[in-house]
């Protein structure tokens, strides 16, 4: 028993980094309905944004709340400069054509974030500085939780009510809802269509950068590529949620990562070996694509032609 | 629309990550230069991937060893010049810098990996061209298996994975064992097949095996499951980037079991990223800084002064593997390749800073193995522990028949052997002596 509640706290844990990134994929989705691929990318470059804040700012030597905040806000800022300087450079040009080009776009983004950063950074892994001083908690028996553990819960919950707060209670969001509906009817009615664009990429780097520096106090390791898999497992919880529908990509993303750590806990039991894990996202990835195209929460629209 | 751009887009982006890259080199090497000049050697390894301070170490210690040769008035008079490349630490790479290396740039001996599977990768490459490589530090039997000019200056895995096992029962005490493994790497699926039967032999048990990928990010999983089967070890036969945030993971879980490993976690990484989590874990290495033998005091010093910081193993070894191929090319009065090739394959009592180093009928050096505590972010020496006797007829020079303090009452597996690397057939390779001589 207590070890089933401990692979469903491990999958949670997993599950909300996956759900943070997600949620960037989807705003994203619902209002250009463009599939950014650059943005495990940029997940990458937040935790990267994060070890050069944690050692330029002296944050790096002893563990300390304080410390970590100013990372992760940090990062976040510098995430979200990255991403609306991607936006501006990259997606807007090509914006008026076929949205075929702006994919392939986001695919040459993708690849250029990854290289760059192998050039810059060096494709050796680097250990992320430790902020937080780790203990453990025991829940019952066996069962137990780690202070980044519930930090990553925590963080995660905060960010995420506080961006539903942003899409439902402030104006932005409202014009948001209205780009997402519909762009050009949303022009017509004096929105800055640009600028909200701007902002939900801003937005949506920002989680990815947090998911990155969250990540690295889990698991000290951070290479250049290290967004390629995060970022397709995110992607598959954004298309699982249902792809352009927030509250989709949060149980995409806690599903996801539940599923692949119920493979390593339990898939030798059925002859899958625990290194199936990565396969299993992609497997339900086919599954949904086949059965409920409109993904879990998400609505079956007519195509507009 | 959606789907189509959805599955066009994941497609086109996973043949992205994972294609691999493949140039093919020009045709058929020409003669590897013999005669005169300078002595081009090529060294091969991971400077930029998962295990990047393996190739680092590698390069700077077969680069002191050639600073000092040069020093010295060179090999015969001539001197050498070592080429340096990257394989990123992926086979496909590997394979294809090795190629290069031969063709390209005409090398005449090769060292290189440390990985198991990129050495296995690239050694068909140097044996197709005749070109004699000799890998530092790859542990797996296999490597030498590929061809009579592929050699090694360091033990093997069914040494080092029946060393493991023996610690293990005879120090530790352990009855339960749990292995964590990586996946696709050839080092650790060579390390778990010797540690094995060699631990279930001694009277022990396994009681989980799980295994992990190099990009994982998360181990909990596994750990949970481990944790649950309430073993007295882990042995965990990765490399150093995952085994300390194993480590870490582990310790966060409450498990309070010692780790064991072997000579993949050598790194000055290893305590980067483990930390103080890694305390009271335990791994079998190559040898010691802590050695008062001169020769040994000698190079760490003097690396010490030339690089800034202490030398690992896999340092060690790349200077050892240098100078036991400049001791082969002064005795074969030059480089042509055949004549080399003998050269190498004759050393004996080769006085090396990891031991005393004998090239056995299968290629492989016999050596001891030594057994250190992680203790505050430092290797404790343990013990050493000799290979099994005299038995191994390939060292009469160097280690002495009367075994370490934990010779036990089968051999702790033999270095030389060719038909159990493959097999895997049980405690056979622990318990016979295959005697290659």
């Amino acid at each position: 028993m207590d070890t089933f509640v401990q692979q469903i706290i491990n999958g949670l844990t997993i599950g909300s980094i996956y759900a943070l990134i997600a949620l960037g994929y989807t705003m994203v989705y619902g209002i250009l309905r463009l599939i950014n691929f650059a943005h495990g990318d940029i997940y990458m470059l937040g935790a990267y944004a994060g070890y050069y804040i944690a050692h330029w700012l002296g944050f790096a030597g002893e563990p300390s709340i304080a410390g970590l905040a100013v990372t992760l806000v940090g990062s976040m800022v510098a995430a979200a400069l990255l991403g609306m300087a991607i936006e501006r450079f990259a997606y807007r040009p090509v914006r008026k054509y076929a949205r075929m080009t702006t994919l392939i776009t986001a695919i040459g983004v993708s690849l250029l974030l990854e290289n760059l950063g192998v050039v810059i950074f060096g494709g050796a892994p680097r250990s992320f500085p430790e902020q937080l001083q780790n203990e453990t908690y025991t829940l019952f028996g066996n069962a137990a939780i780690s202070k980044t553990q519930l930090l990553i819960f925590g963080v995660s919950v905060v960010l995420m009510v506080l961006l539903q707060w942003i899409v439902y209670k402030t104006k932005v969001g409202t014009a948001m809802r209205a780009v997402s509906f519909n762009l050009n009817s949303a022009k017509l009615m004096g929105i800055n269509t640009d600028a909200i664009i701007v902002f939900t990429f801003a937005l949506g780097s920002a989680l990815a950068a947090a998911g990155g520096v969250l990540t690295a106090q889990y698991n000290p390791t951070i290479y250049p590529l290290m967004g390629i898999i995060t970022g397709l497992k995110a992607f598959v919880a954004a298309v699982l949620g249902g792809i352009g529908n927030i509250p989709g990509a949060v149980l995409g993303g806690l599903l996801i990562g539940a599923a692949e750590t119920f493979v390593v806990g339990y898939g030798q039991l059925i002859g899958i070996p625990s290194t199936y894990r990565d396969a299993v996202a992609f497997a339900i990835l086919i599954l949904v694509l086949l059965f409920r195209p409109a993904g879990l929460l998400g609505t079956t629209v007519q195509e507009k032609v | 629309m959606k789907r189509t751009l959805i599955t066009l887009g994941l497609a086109t982006l996973l043949l992205g990550a994972f294609a691999c890259e493949r140039r093919d080199g020009g045709g058929p090497t020409g003669s590897t230069g013999d005669g005169s000049g300078i002595i081009k050697v090529g060294v091969y390894g991971d400077l930029s991937g998962q295990t990047s301070s393996f190739g680092e170490s590698t390069r700077d210690g077969v680069r002191m060893a050639v600073d000092e040769i040069n020093a010295a008035g060179g090999i015969n008079g001539r001197k050498v010049e070592i080429v340096v490349e990257d394989d990123q630490g992926q086979p496909q790479q590997a394979s294809t810098v090795v190629t290069k290396l031969i063709n390209q740039d005409k090398v005449v001996a090769i060292i290189g990996e440390v990985a198991s599977s990129n050495s296995l990768a690239a050694a068909p490459r140097a044996q197709e061209a005749k070109v004699p490589m000799i890998t530092p530090s790859s542990t797996n039997p296999k490597v030498t298996q590929v061809g009579d000019y592929i050699f090694r200056v360091c033990f093997t895995d069914d040494f080092q994975g029946a060393v493991a096992a023996k610690f293990a029962v005879n120090t530790l005490k352990a009855k339960r064992a749990a292995i964590l493994g990586d996946f696709n790497s050839d080092y650790s699926k060579g390390m778990t097949q010797y540690f094995e039967p060699e631990f279930t032999a001694s009277g022990g048990q396994i009681v989980a095996r799980q295994s992990y990928t190099q990009t994982d990010a998360d181990f909990k999983g596994q750990l949970t499951n481990i944790r649950a089967a309430n073993p007295d070890v882990i042995f965990v036969p990765g490399y150093y980037g995952q085994v300390g945030v194993i480590a870490k993971q582990a310790k966060e879980l409450g498990i309070t079991a010692p780790l064991l490993g072997g000579d993949g976690w050598d790194s000055p990484k290893l305590f980067e990223l483990g930390g103080t989590a890694l305390d009271g874990s335990y791994m079998v290495n190559h040898y010691s800084t802590d050695d008062p033998s001169p020769a040994v005091q000698k190079f760490v010093a003097a690396y010490k002064q030339k690089f800034g910081a202490v030398p690992d193993a896999i340092a060690a070894l790349g200077y050892d593997a240098m100078n036991v191929l400049a001791d082969a090319i002064r005795r074969a009065g030059g480089t042509d390749s055949a004549k080399l090739r003998d050269a190498i394959a004759a050393t004996k009592g080769f006085p090396g800073v990891t031991g005393s180093i004998n090239i056995n009928a299968s290629r492989d050096a016999v050596k001891p193995a030594v057994v250190f505590e992680l203790k505050d972010r430092k290797l404790v020496y343990k013990e050493t522990i000799q290979p099994s006797g005299a038995a191994t007829g390939a060292a009469p020079a160097a280690s002495p028949a009367a075994a370490g303090s934990t010779a036990g009452a089968s051999s702790p597996g033999t270095n030389a052997n060719a038909p159990a690397a493959e097999g895997g057939a049980g405690g056979s390779s622990a318990n016979t002596n295959t005697n290659a001589k």
